[in-house]
């Protein structure tokens, strides 16, 4: 891919984060950091390359380090924040 | 097949992937849609993993099932066994991991260049590709060592108090210059010394970052440092020219930066003043100097639940010593008391309140407090004059009116909780001695309807709960 479409890309990414964002109630704001640690491991997929490729040794000891470390937060990252917003409850209507 | 140009599918499964992680964050705009978008971020994670795994080569299989498994198992459990509220220590954690990972990738591309495809035929790596990956592994690193540092001042391993070396700003700005000198030289130079120097140095700044800043300004930093995290994987998307990294790492890199922006304003506090540091250098001079005595009142649980019961509205301003006495279960249940007696009943959230954002939001739904009982500082704030009793636990700072009037002192301009124009003020707090975070003296405690309740907050809940059944 070319360099200006990724960059185009990057750019209404941040965009979109900037509304979408915004729209967040500040009573989720804890949710909010934790789900969006867990996107950020999609730099699993960084690791998964290097881990798969063959050719350097090293180069596959670190990625699959980086597998570990990104799997902590991605099954960390999610299941803390289910475990969050399943506490966030409306007044019972009696 | 050559692990190069990602194919046709392989960029449409990302893309869709970005788009399910922007859902996800479109969900938290309320409670009720939450848990969907949730669901679609965890979607969106799979596809992510399936298509790379399904769309390269594999070598080494079960050592990566592995990987995922250890990583994986770890993640759930710690999830599982945390207390809410450790969230704080728990999420600048995570932001390590991210920050870590981002800078292992970047070595294992830095070693592996054709891999990648971000290298030509002769073994050397485009000059852009080295930017972007020199850019990647410092940001990451910087995150990792900073959130490391917050990890450690949040989970009381390591004191609070900034710690101030003499020449930071010289030695940061001289750290920071360094790094970007040595990335750009990294493009003429692909040595290993290179890339490995700029590794330290990012190391170390955002150790040295983060080392002079203060436990209460803590929910800028791990807002920021989320920020980072976000931006180090949107580096390492552009090195691996993959959509989904760029996007997710957008997002999340302008959540951080978001989240940041509302702490320091709720703070009244420009960014680099925080991340500069030393508050609480400022606040030790005027703090230092003598105090008059002045009157005030103390009360007891007996007192308080009397008054309570008398009460028609209730607002209860919860802050980080709540979540220290771990008082949020029997809050929820003096709540209930008073509802009982016909007491309406509501919580008032500054949003500095904790040590990050939203952490007293969900320590009090962790305690079954409803979310409709709960407001935010500027909807909630002209309800204190008609308010019977303000009831104050474990927050200090933000009822101080000097941040409304006091020019001199180190909170003014800060957005505070009129709680002076309560009837009646409830004050819990451990003593007398102790004066909040930013080390300022409060009116509150020496005004009329003050009604200072001296304890360890829980302990005291408990004694007023226990009045309120007689």
């Amino acid at each position: 891919m070319e360099f200006i479409s990724i960059l185009s890309i990057f750019v209404m990414a941040c965009f979109v984060g900037y509304y979408v964002v915004w729209s967040v109630t500040p009573a989720l704001h804890t949710p909010l950091m934790a789900v969006t640690n867990a996107i950020s491991s999609v730099i699993v997929v960084g690791a998964l390359i290097a881990a798969a490729a063959s050719g350097s040794a090293s180069s596959k000891w670190l990625g699959l380090g980086a597998v570990v470390l990104a799997s902590v937060n991605i099954f960390g990252g999610f299941a803390v924040t289910a475990r969050m917003l399943a506490m966030y409850k409306k007044k019972e209507k009696k | 097949m050559e692990a190069s140009a990602p194919n046709a599918f392989a960029a449409l499964a990302y893309l869709i992937s970005g788009v399910l992680f922007i859902l996800a964050l479109r969900g938290l705009s309320s409670p009720a849609t939450s848990r969907r978008g949730n669901r679609f971020g965890i979607i969106g994670m799979t596809i992510a993993v399936v298509t790379t795994l399904l769309t390269h080569a594999i070598a080494s299989l079960p050592e990566i099932a592995v990987a995922l498994a250890i990583g994986g198992g770890i993640g759930w459990f710690t999830a599982r066994k945390i207390a809410m509220t450790d969230m704080p220590q728990l999420v600048a954690a995570f932001h390590s991991l991210v920050g870590m990972a981002a800078v292992l990738v970047g070595w294992s591309a830095y070693l592996n260049p054709v891999a990648f495809g971000i290298a030509g035929a002769d073994g050397l790596i485009h000059t852009q590709s080295r930017i972007e990956m020199g850019l990647g592994i410092a940001i990451g690193a910087i995150t990792f060592s900073g959130s490391v540092i917050a990890f450690l001042k949040l989970a009381g391993k390591m004191s609070g108090a900034p710690i101030q070396l003499p020449f930071r700003h010289v030695i940061n700005l001289g750290t920071l210059l360094g790094i970007i000198g040595l990335v750009g030289y990294f493009t003429q130079d692909q040595s290993l010394w290179v890339i490995a120097v700029v590794t330290g140095l990012s190391f170390l700044i955002g150790f040295l970052l983060i080392i002079p800043i203060g436990g209460a300004d803590m929910p800028v930093v791990v807002s920021m440092l989320n920020s980072y995290s976000g931006w180090a994987a949107a580096a390492m998307g552009f090195t691996l020219h993959n959509t989904a990294m760029i996007i997710t790492g957008a997002l999340v890199g302008s959540s951080g930066a978001i989240l940041s922006y509302i702490m320091c304003k709720a703070m009244n506090r420009s960014f680099l003043s925080v991340i500069a540091g030393g508050f609480g250098a400022v606040a030790d001079t005027s703090g230092g100097a003598a105090k008059e005595q002045r009157p005030w009142k103390r009360g007891s649980a007996e007192d308080a639940a009397f008054l309570l019961k008398e009460a028609e509205n209730v607002i209860i301003i919860p802050g980080y010593g709540m979540a220290v006495a771990q008082a949020q279960h029997a809050l929820r249940e003096m709540g209930d008391q008073l509802k009982a007696h016909g007491v309406n009943v509501k919580y008032a959230i500054h949003p500095v309140a904790g040590r990050m954002p939203g952490h007293m939001n969900v320590l009090l739904a962790e305690a079954n407090v409803p979310y409709d009982e709960v407001f935010e500082l500027e909807d909630i704030n002209s309800e204190f004059a008609q308010a019977d009793v303000a009831f104050i636990i474990g927050a200090n700072d933000v009822v101080n009116p000097a941040a409304k009037s006091d020019k001199s002192s180190p909170i003014y301009g800060m957005p505070v909780f009129d709680v002076d124009k309560a009837k009646t003020v409830m004050f819990i707090k451990r003593s007398m001695s102790g004066v909040g975070y930013s080390g300022v003296d409060n009116d509150v405690f020496y005004m009329d309807q003050t009604m200072m309740l001296l304890a360890d907050a829980k302990k005291m809940v408990e004694d007023i709960i226990k009045a309120l059944a007689h």
